[in-house]
């Protein structure tokens, strides 16, 4: 075989051709020969490189250097710069394109990424890249090397526990369904991610869609399932589509279907996609909606486990956890255990939010503490402001106070706080934010999305919004406090499902750690952050200059005043909409 | 009294082509009607019947998965579908002011469809596109970053 130092890939591609890719090609070949060059640097034709505008171009290897825009009267000078003297013609070198990931940054250095590993960095439409990335040597190594049993053993090793939210071993989910004696049994991925501003399953999903279905097909021999279905809900269409791609390609290259590699094991999965419920990310409100009914929750048990999908096992796990299922078989469930806590291994992916420098995706090992994010992951609070609180898990999560800052992130203090972990949603407020508002927010979305099939969960969770509506509009009264704690108790009692039984969350941990804020609206009628709009009032200081700005631009003509006089507004007529707050130059405008 | 509901040919062609695609079984119904309900425009009383007889499942069971899933519509809706999402990250970041102009720009309401039948205005539920938020999702294109100036030349896009 001939060694060249050199391969140029001329890009020949309809476009470029037109373009006169024909005559760069013969034009640098001539150039070759006549600096003695051709045995050397070997000229390959290829498809199409870049942006067809940008042709003709061409590929140089090793050095994976682009040029762009060619002409057969440039091809001398290019020549000698780059084959000669050995240094880039920079003047041929297309100008990087700026790409900016709003969603996920480089890692920062308190970062570990497992399940983002590859998201952003390889094809996803393209199973080579993720081969490429030692993908689905974890299916040969189990389907060759591992008896289900061994499977299972190294999971419970590993110490992952469910990413969904509940935080249940993964290992012994898969244990209890491979115990169960009735067939066929399904595999089931959840990927139904409704929390609102929490989009990490979606990433993974558009990102590196093989890690979840290698994970899946490892859960499947493990638990002796034939078939399995993916549940994407349906306001995530990019992901459905990136996700069939990646089954057509698997099943073309023998990783789905009958006698995978060769082992003797079958295995298929489809994608079933929802239909616009939140309460169907619910494992039996799921299974109800692939079996074609009302997404609504049954009581368990029995689990999913021991009769789930048709009545049959099934075992349910989120998409975050099928995509550390590759890497523990790849790596060892020793070196996943020895990230993270006693109780909680490994890694875990947030969605930032809220009134901090950097938001987006992050993986962070389990344990870390809130302040190392909020502060070092994220940079800090915006503006300098001052942190308030941070609201983890999710509508169903909890709101902590700084004091809790230096806890650690893990199933257990979180719980002990009065939160979950949540399928990772994790809001930062700053001091602007009213408490009692925001337990109003996240109670109105929960019922919203109450599927109404229990009473506590549909009728609690409406008197607990009326309640929260009340304290915010200024109609706070005596008791309010006393009766949202015995609805927080009942509710979380007597709900059939993890949407009821967290409901109240969003309103107990803000009444643990904010009380002083609730007891602040009903007796005081006064909203310390002077958000709620039924407790504030606009007043024009001395200081105004009567320079009409403010009556121009209110809504409602609420301001009134003489040119270059003091300015007043009437609180009857007055909406507090802050428009005036905002145009005001003077800062004039007070809020009390 | 019995009222029978015959499915015009158009009907009948929509709801044999999803059934064959997914299947005439159980586990078929919401995918079937997804697929109706994406090709009519919303689920007219016909489908049910004409779906009904075909799974050989009765249409008051229908109507009930119909009526729980948010984009299943039994109500006629516009040629296209504005979905507006009103999720805290977008509010944040100023969606107030976009749901504002979408709603005078269209003159329609949460859940309405324009007197010409060209738009549906609906507000959705997290699109996870929370990054680039305030978020407007027409038919299957996402818009982010949309500010209120945009919304008419966005709209424009449409015919």
């Amino acid at each position: 075989m001939k060694y060249y130092r050199s391969h140029v890939l001329v890009s020949v591609d309809p476009e470029c051709i037109a373009k006169g890719a024909y005559e760069v090609l013969d034009a640098l070949n001539d150039e070759l020969v006549s600096q003695g060059l051709i045995d050397e640097v070997q000229v390959l034709e290829t498809s199409r490189i870049g942006e067809p505008s940008s042709g003709p171009d061409m590929m140089v290897y090793p050095e994976s250097v682009h040029y762009v825009g060619l002409t057969v009267d440039d091809i001398p000078f290019l020549v000698e710069e780059h084959f000669l003297k050995g240094r880039v013609a920079k003047k041929f070198v297309e100008p990087p394109k700026v790409i900016t990931d709003e969603e996920l940054g480089a890692p920062t250095s308190k970062e570990v990424r497992v399940v983002l590993r590859n998201c952003g960095r390889i094809d996803p439409e393209n199973i080579d890249d993720y081969i490429a990335e030692d993908g689905y040597q974890a299916l040969g190594k189990v389907l060759s090397d591992m008896t289900p049993e061994q499977v299972i053993d190294e999971m419970l090793a590993s110490g992952l526990r469910g990413r969904g939210g509940a935080g249940f071993p993964a290992g012994r989910k898969w244990q209890f369904a491979r115990a169960s004696k009735a067939t066929p049994k399904f595999i089931i991925c959840n990927a139904d991610e409704g929390d609102p501003g929490a989009f990490m399953n979606r990433r993974v999903l558009e990102g590196d869609p093989h890690s979840v279905l290698e994970g899946m097909i490892v859960a499947a021999y493990a638990i002796g399932a034939a078939r399995g279905y993916i549940y994407c809900r349906a306001e995530y269409p990019v992901a459905v589509r990136t996700l069939r791609i990646a089954i057509q390609q698997a099943r073309a290259y023998g990783l789905l279907g009958e006698n995978i590699l060769g082992s003797g094991f079958s295995f298929d999965l489809e994608v079933r996609i929802g239909a616009g419920a939140f309460v169907c990310g619910e494992e039996t409100a799921l299974i109800a909606s692939i079996e074609g009914r009302r997404g609504e929750p049954r009581p368990r048990p029995p689990f999913p486990a021991v009769s789930g999908l048709w009545a049959r096992p099934t075992n349910v796990n989120n998409v975050e956890t099928y995509a550390n299922v590759p890497q523990i078989i790849l790596r060892g469930a020793s070196w996943y255990a020895g990230m993270g806590t006693e109780k909680s291994k490994g890694t875990k992916t947030f969605a930032l939010a809220g009134d901090v420098n950097h938001t987006g995706l992050i993986e962070v090992p389990l344990g870390i503490n809130m302040r190392e994010v909020v502060y070092d992951v994220a940079g800090g609070i915006k503006d300098g402001k001052k942190l308030k609180a941070v609201q983890i898990g999710g509508p169903m999560g909890g709101c902590l106070p700084e004091a809790f800052l230096d806890r650690p992130i893990d199933y257990e203090s979180l719980a002990e706080a009065g939160t979950i972990m949540g399928s990772g949603g994790l809001v930062v407020m700053d001091e602007d934010t009213c408490m009692v508002d925001i337990a109003r927010f996240f109670m109105e979305f929960i019922q919203d999305e109450s599927c109404g099939k229990c009473t506590p969960c549909r009728v609690g969770t409406r008197r607990m919004l009326e309640i929260l509506q009340r304290i915010c509009n200024g109609e706070g009264r005596d008791g309010d406090i006393e009766t949202l704690e015995m609805l927080c108790g009942q509710i979380r009692t007597t709900s059939l499902c993890g949407l009821g039984q967290g409901a109240p969350n969003p309103v107990s941990s803000t009444l643990t750690h904010f009380r002083h804020e609730y007891e602040a609206h009903i007796y005081e009628k006064r909203c310390p952050a002077k958000v709620c709009k039924g407790l504030i009032r606009f007043d024009i200081l001395d200081n105004c200059t009567g320079c009409t700005v403010c009556a121009r631009n209110c809504p409602v003509n609420a301001i009134t005043g003489q040119r270059r006089q003091l300015h007043v507004i009437d609180p009857n007529m007055c909406v507090r909409c802050g428009i005036c707050v905002q145009v005001c130059n003077f800062n004039a405008i007070e809020i009390r | 009294m019995t009222t029978t509901v015959e499915a015009t040919p158009q009907v009948r062609s929509v709801v044999e082509a999803a059934i064959a695609r997914h299947g005439a079984t159980r586990e078929a119904v919401v995918p079937v009607l997804s697929e109706v309900n994406q090709a009519l425009g919303y689920l007219p009383p016909e489908a049910f019947v004409e779906v009904g007889r075909q799974l050989r499942i009765p249409v008051s069971q229908l109507f009930s998965v119909a009526s729980f899933y948010q984009m299943l519509s039994t109500k006629p809706r516009g040629q296209h579908i504005i979905q507006f999402c009103e999720s805290a990250p977008c509010h944040v970041v100023g969606g107030r002011q976009v749901w504002n102009a979408l709603k005078e720009a269209l003159g329609i309401g949460p859940g309405e469809t324009s007197a010409d039948g060209k738009w549906t205005l609906q507000m959705t539920s997290c699109l996870g596109v929370c990054a680039v938020g305030p978020v407007i999702v027409i038919d299957a294109d996402i818009y982010g970053n949309v500010t209120p100036k945009q919304v008419p030349e966005i709209l424009a896009r449409y015919s």
